[in-house]
């Protein structure tokens, strides 16, 4: 199939300055046992092409799953055609072709595929762990699950670009729901944030074996706990919402394309600007942020992103100073400001946009002992539940799956419904603690919607937990 | 391409062997998007995708694979063959599935809407001059959408539709911007022209300096859209069967009637009036109307056909998520031309945006103001309002602190791509409501 596009592309090209083509197929299997039955098994394998040409100063795309070499000259003739129609209307960045010409190839590291556990044993697997959730008749819904992508994509240019990456990820579920009466409360593992790039060697390093009687024993745990208190604390955060903290109020202000207005009337602007890039102060100086795709085996790990620009390891916030915004070549030719590797595209039928990858926030010098013996009064949340942010990235409400008080440096009873709020551009800079590298967790999330059209992009978040002073948080209705 | 699809079918009935069955859904669609910003385009292209999924049954056995279709029958037979071939390989490893239950009788139809759609770099070239002079940014989406069921049993369902959708912002200037959307089956460029002009009119009302509320409780109207964003939520398995079984449920005080919602407020999931297909993944056809909420209280339920093998009732033909498609929600007393009048002092609120549950056993949810949203004084707008953030229960926004529907409704179609262009939609009144939390 590689060989044979590769071919067919330098027989479509249409003539102009630049022309490139993004091959993607992706084939993914879920598998879910729910209550002891398992659930269709679903399969799927996603093929297609996006051609984009960039011709005196036009852009346009075509994408189609239709590789026959008809169809690929129809997409690479429709893709001219939108940038012969888009001259003199499109931003002015495509005056200059910002293009990558990069050769390369990247691949996930698998030690024990996919493949090696036979579909039976997979679903004894999980009809064990589901088995383990079911503990008390107060357990009302409860379930465990794989989720399994094996992707392949190419990249060609017209002016010799060629980056081939294959990808392999991992997603472990397990969910289980605890009712009395008319409250619900569920825990899930880390809301399915323990996906990495891998094989089933991932299932042993996130502890999915031991999970299940803890996660259900918690859920029916929370239905007996006090709601969160209500006031002005010491939080900590543990790796598994700190994720979401990272992504929402740290990731998505930093893009780019936000800062420079593409995503108003959808997913938001942001409250960063590109003067303050090098001079704002965006925490207190425990705060580093790196955008880390060459860390092996995150979700979003990769060599090259969709536009074949080379990936490195950059830091965004060094010492609680914004230093770095996340733009990719197109946003860094329109602003004028350094960026990183980061043009990401869902698939192939949507056009690269900048994204995060991995972004992780760098581990400091506290033992979690240390960070909760720091704490005279406050709450310790754990595994985000809800999240909600103002379209400029700053005024912030999260909600966690469960909490414990925390006096005088001791961790206390388990509270229900915590969540919190504050504000992006003040809450980093009152992070007064940071858990060292035994503490850090390598998570992600499959699910980062964004974009016109829309797109779900997978990143990958490492944390230490962290503690933070003067947060106002509360409980339940 | 409906004539293709029956082709794709045709070689699916002849890969089966033995007693085997198969459902197959047909999903795609020729799409041009166009996005601005700052009234330049920043990508425009066309996107032309079809899928095929294909649950192969035998007995209570079965799985299913979704496979990406070129459209040309050459190349898809042997992607068809292989996936046959995988999911009988697969089949050994099943156990007998307790919940499968799938239409054995239901009829075929076909609904094919055609469009007038203008050309997608004239659709472009109208949005620019649209919004000369202004800071424009959204999405133009437009073309056909296509959707397909068939069975070996010889039911044949085929949906297709040509529509567009914009969807804008004119910004005066950060945060502060007025949110439209054109969208239809025939696109005239003087309904374009009078949104235009209606969007203008507000976006010279965000002129003036802008307040900031204090944390509090107020009277505020929510516009259909901003509304929608709240019912948007309550779709997350408020109206599910199987989350209402489970307990899982954000209506759950509602279903156990220890809440109830005001007794003016009556929810249904209206097929017959939406724009999405009325057969689903099993082979189903949706009832035309099926009343959800009714005097404030639970009526039923969206029951897919694998809840209703699971806890013995009949489905409603609900797909396997049990949310709406097409929700709509009553029509009250309140005249939209009165609205300014009766919120006398007050927000109103054009836009909601990113709601989540902050207590989802008390169904309360978060969210934040977003675009075009006024402070009122004696029934005038007096200046527009720094983005706030709402925390409150919808029993109280739905239930006791609502004063008033608005007697006229709007059908606002969904402007989401994820996947694919969608078609579900809502129609909904505005709504004045008492005591809103706003929280920071």
């Amino acid at each position: 199939m590689i060989s044979e596009l590769e071919a067919r592309f330098r027989d479509v090209i249409p003539s102009v300055q630049f022309c490139s083509l993004r091959f993607v197929r992706e084939r993914q299997e879920h598998l879910e046992v729910r209550r002891g039955v398992l659930q269709p098994v679903e399969r799927s394998e996603d093929v297609g092409v996006m051609f984009t040409v960039i011709d005196h100063g036009g852009v346009g795309y075509a994408a189609t799953s239709d590789l026959t070499p008809s169809g690929l000259s129809a997409a690479a003739r429709r893709a001219a055609e939108w940038a012969r129609a888009t001259r003199t209307r499109a931003i002015s960045a495509f005056a200059n072709p910002p293009t990558a010409s990069h050769v390369g190839s990247y691949a996930s590291p698998v030690e024990r595929p996919w493949a090696s556990l036979a579909l039976g044993d997979k679903i004894g697997l999980l009809s064990r762990e589901c088995a383990r959730l079911a503990v008390d008749d107060a357990i009302v819904d409860w379930s465990a699950g794989l989720w399994h992508v094996d992707s392949e994509t190419l990249h060609l240019t017209t002016n010799g670009g060629r980056v081939h990456q294959a990808l392999e990820i991992l997603v472990p579920e397990l969910r289980a729901s605890a009712n009395r009466g008319d409250e619900t409360q569920t825990r899930t593992f880390a809301a399915g944030q323990h996906c990495r790039q891998g094989g089933l060697e991932i299932l042993d390093e996130v502890g999915y074996f031991a999970a299940a009687p803890r996660v259900a024993a918690e859920a029916l745990e929370l239905l007996d706990a006090p709601d969160c208190p209500s006031g002005v604390m010491d939080l900590i955060l543990a790796p598994d919402q700190m994720i979401l903290q990272i992504h929402e109020s740290i990731g998505h202000p930093l893009e780019l394309d936000r800062i420079l207005g593409d995503e108003r009337n959808y997913a938001g602007r942001s409250f960063v600007t590109p003067d303050m890039i090098g001079s704002y102060r965006y925490g207190s100086e425990l705060l580093n942020v790196t955008f880390d795709p060459t860390r092996p085996g995150e979700l979003a790990s990769y060599a090259f992103d969709d536009v074949g620009q080379p990936a490195t390891r950059e830091l965004l916030i060094q010492d609680g100073l914004l230093v770095r915004s996340l733009g990719g070549l197109t946003s860094q030719v329109r602003s004028g400001l350094p960026g990183v590797a980061n043009s990401r595209a869902t698939s192939w039928n949507r056009a690269p946009i900048d994204r995060m990858a991995n972004l992780n926030l760098e581990p400091g010098t506290s033992t979690f002992a240390e960070l909760v013996g720091a704490v005279e009064s406050g709450v310790y949340m754990e595994t985000n539940c809800s999240w909600s942010i103002d379209d400029s990235r700053n005024k912030f409400q999260f909600g966690c799956e469960r909490a414990r008080l925390i006096r005088d440096g001791e961790l206390g009873p388990v509270l229900k419904n915590p969540n919190y709020r504050g504000v992006s551009a003040t809450f980093w800079r009152n992070l007064a603690g940071v858990g060292d590298a035994s503490t850090v967790e390598v998570l992600g999330t499959p699910y980062c919607g964004k974009g016109e059209p829309n797109q779900t992009i997978r990143v990958g978040h490492a944390s230490p937990p962290c503690r933070f002073t003067g947060v106002d948080v509360f409980g339940g209705a | 391409m409906q004539a293709y699809f029956h082709d794709l079918v045709g070689e699916l009935e002849k890969l089966l062997t033995g007693d085997e069955r198969f459902l197959a859904s047909f999903a795609g669609e020729d799409s041009d998007f166009v996005r601005f910003n700052r009234g330049e385009i920043r990508q425009a292209g066309t996107v032309s995708q079809r899928y095929l999924e294909v649950d192969l049954i035998e007995g209570r056995r079965h799985s299913s694979s979704e496979i990406t279709l070129a459209g040309d029958l050459a190349t898809d037979r042997p992607r068809l063959r292989h996936a046959i071939e995988e999911l009988r390989a697969t089949r050994p490893f099943l156990p007998e599935d307790p919940h499968l239950l799938y239409a054995e009788n239901a009829p075929s139809s076909e609904r094919v809407q055609r469009g007038e759609l203008p050309d997608g770099a004239a659709a472009a070239n109208a949005v620019q001059a649209m919004g000369a002079g202004h800071d424009l940014v959204g999405v133009y989406a437009a073309g056909p959408i296509y959707s397909g069921f068939a069975s070996s049993l010889g039911q044949r369902n085929w949906h297709s539709a040509e529509s567009f959708h914009l969807d804008w912002s004119l910004y005066r200037e950060t945060d502060r911007a007025v949110k439209s959307s054109y969208a239809g089956f025939a696109w005239r460029a003087d309904e374009l022209d009078k949104k235009a002009r209606r969007a203008e009119a507000q976006l010279a009302a965000l002129a003036r300096p802008p307040r900031t509320l204090k944390p509090g409780h107020y009277r505020v109207f929510l516009t259909p859209a901003a509304l929608g964003e709240l019912v948007e939520i309550l779709s997350w398995g408020g109206f599910s069967f199987r989350a209402m079984r489970t307990k899982t449920t954000p209506l759950i005080r509602l279903a156990e009637e220890k809440a109830r919602l005001h007794p003016s407020v009556a929810i249904a999931e209206n097929v017959s009036g939406g724009v999405a297909p009325n057969f689903q993944e099993e082979g189903f056809i949706r009832p035309d109307r099926v009343m959800l909420v009714e005097h404030g209280q639970l009526a039923s339920c969206l029951v897919s056909p694998r809840s209703a093998a699971e806890y013995g009732v009949a489905t409603n033909g609900a797909s396997a998520s049990e949310a709406p498609t097409s929700i709509e929600l009553d029509a009250g007393g309140l005249p939209t031309d009165d609205v300014l009048a009766r919120l006398g002092s007050g927000l109103f609120v054009s836009n909601l945006w990113y709601c989540n549950f902050s207590d989802r056993s008390a169904c309360r949810a978060t969210g934040m103001t977003r675009f075009a949203t006024f402070w009122v004084e004696n029934g005038e707008l007096a200046a527009p309002v720094n983005v706030m953030r709402f925390d409150e229960t919808i029993y109280r926004v739905l239930g006791d602190n609502l004063v008033d529907l608005t007697s006229e409704r709007e059908l606002i179609l969904d402007a989401q791509t994820y996947d694919g262009r969608s078609v579900h939609s809502a129609r909904l009144p505005g709504a004045l409501v008492d005591d809103f939390t706003l929280t920071l």
